[in-house]
């Protein structure tokens, strides 16, 4: 991929990451956030994370289904973009929603399991942002730093069950999330069984490109 | 010395009550336009028929009444779709004329009631209400309608008749959020059914209501008739109703049937008894920045609190 390709997919890929809290702040200057617009700006913010976190997810199998890799260089970004999108939902709750209400927050964090796993999910995505510059994957190493982001797995199935718990009978979205995690993280299985078998000499499954592992991919 | 001028805006440039209304709608809709998102197209519905009501003087609360905007675009009327904005959306597809209530089962004189007809057996009032959803927010709205009881008492309900169970509306043309297909697979079970035991309908509080804000209710919020319950949760007061049934077995209401264990037969306002997700302590009054505590019975404590002497309130949640 050439460089200006890859200039014009980053900004591509940052425009649509910043548009939803760029509507969210047009939406709060027009005063336009509804009538219950601290519930509003809590939803979208942690709508946004689960979409960019599934999107980021997502990249794996795309290289492992179809061979094309030009989509990995966007991990970090779409990483880093549902992190931020985490802790500004995180923000609004404890600021707004709760106004810093410690040991009201701390309460529902051990009592009510939907906060539980919401709080484990942006909890475990804290290190994976926090080493996600090129130094730490040099300081780490390659295999380390794989393994210490494996726990994306973790967060996603945690945010993921953070929604599925909150929503009320009736939604169909968090079975739609549900549907696409279980999707992307069964390509990863089946590759990994699959490579696992091959090597054995069972069988030869796999897409082209599976070879070509890139460095620091989980 | 009288001077006679012209006016300096003739009446024929005075801008329709209708168009001026319509305009917010317009701007709304360039706005959602502009912005690519078809949720914020809930422009507020235009405001319907006025409806004369004399204003009560015991069933008021003091606190000012939620936006009338608020009221008509914040819903749950999952009939028309599970988020907020598509009752106001999707509020156009409702026919709430003609219409007819059949009110039958354990009475002396089951009938079905023409709207018009029901509208004028009793004489209407304005009640002014708080409105607590089991969501942990709420409302104040100006209701328009009679108590329930007098429309129970003339039907003369039988010595069988315990409980009260109230139907809305099923017709997936004018309802979508009743269709079903491949994305809303989950959905709760159509129709809609409510219920209360027969002393909860008879009870004062208990309003049959056919508008809010002087007007008609808008299609949102119910039309043309539903109850306001307003010492239980938002949705034990069933909207659009088509029918009231009297029975002797507790009814199975919708939500009881979706998840037992979170929305129970009385459901009423407790902020001492948690919804097993989240807490019922506190509410966010729409249009507040801050949460409130929340009120026993949503405050209506000293009227209905007798009803349910000697009950565990955490069994019969």
């Amino acid at each position: 991929m050439s460089r200006s390709a890859r200039a014009a997919l980053k900004s591509v890929v940052w425009t649509a990451c910043l548009l939803p809290l760029l509507m969210l702040l047009l939406k709060f200057w027009a005063d336009d956030l509804g009538a219950n617009p601290i519930s509003y700006a809590t939803n979208v913010l942690g709508d946004t994370t689960l979409r960019i976190l599934l999107a980021s997810l997502a990249l794996t199998p795309l290289r492992l289904l179809f061979g094309i890799s030009w989509q990995m260089s966007l991990r970090r970004l779409l990483g880093l973009f549902a992190f931020s999108y985490a802790v500004l939902h995180f923000s609004v709750w404890v600021v707004v929603y709760r106004f810093f209400d410690w040991p009201g927050m701390l309460a529902d964090v051990r009592k009510r399991p939907y906060i539980t796993v919401g709080m484990l999910a942006l909890t475990l995505l804290v290190p994976l942002a926090a080493t996600s510059t090129t130094r730490m994957v040099k300081r780490l190493g390659g295999l380390n730093w794989r393994r210490l982001h494996r726990l994306v797995y973790v967060a996603s199935v945690a945010a993921i069950l953070h929604f599925s718990w909150l929503a009320k009978k009736g939604r169909n979205d968090p079975y739609l999330y549900a549907t696409l995690l279980a999707v992307l993280l069964g390509v990863r299985g089946w590759h990994r069984m699959a490579r696992a078998l091959g090597k054995r000499g069972v069988v030869a499954l796999g897409a082209p490109g599976t070879q070509k592992r890139a460095a620091g991919a989980p | 010395m009288l001077i006679k001028r012209r006016p300096d805006i003739a009446s024929s440039e005075i801008t329709a009550r209708g168009l001026y209304l319509s305009r917010r709608a317009f701007i709304a809709g360039g706005a959602a336009l502009a912005l690519g998102a078809s949720r914020a197209a809930a422009a507020p519905a235009p405001p319907g028929e006025p409806l004369a009501a004399k204003p009560s003087p015991t069933f008021r609360v003091d606190d000012p009444p939620t936006k009338f905007e608020s009221v008509t675009t914040y819903n749950n009327f999952y009939e028309f779709g599970v988020d907020k904005a598509d009752p106001s959306i999707y509020a156009a597809r409702l026919r709430p004329r003609p219409w007819t209530v059949r009110v039958e089962g354990l009475c002396a004189r089951p009938k079905t009631y023409d709207l018009d007809e029901l509208l004028r057996l009793f004489p209407l009032e304005e009640r002014v209400y708080r409105l607590r959803c089991v969501e942990g927010w709420s409302m104040v709205i100006p209701w328009v309608g009679f108590p329930l009881a007098s429309l129970i008492k003339r039907v003369e309900p039988t010595s069988k008749a315990r409980f009260v169970e109230f139907t809305t509306l099923y017709d997936p043309e004018q309802f979508p959020g009743q269709k079903k297909n491949l994305i809303s697979f989950s959905s709760l079970e159509w129709p809609y059914a409510e219920g209360l035991r027969l002393d909860e309908a008879l009870h004062p509080l208990t309003l049959l209501t056919f508008g809010m804000y002087g007007r008609v209710l808008p299609n949102q919020n119910g039309a043309p008739v539903r109850v306001v319950v307003p010492w239980k949760y938002g949705f034990k007061s069933a909207k659009s109703i088509v029918r009231i049934r009297f029975v002797t077995e507790r009814p199975q209401t919708t939500w009881e049937k979706a998840a037992p264990n979170e929305y129970g037969f009385y459901s009423n306002v407790n902020p001492t008894v948690d919804h097993p997700r989240w807490s019922q302590a506190t509410e966010r009054r729409i249009g507040d920045f801050r949460r409130r505590p929340t009120l026993m019975f949503n405050g209506y404590a000293d009227q209905v609190g007798s009803l349910y002497a000697g009950m565990d309130l955490r069994k019969d949640f």
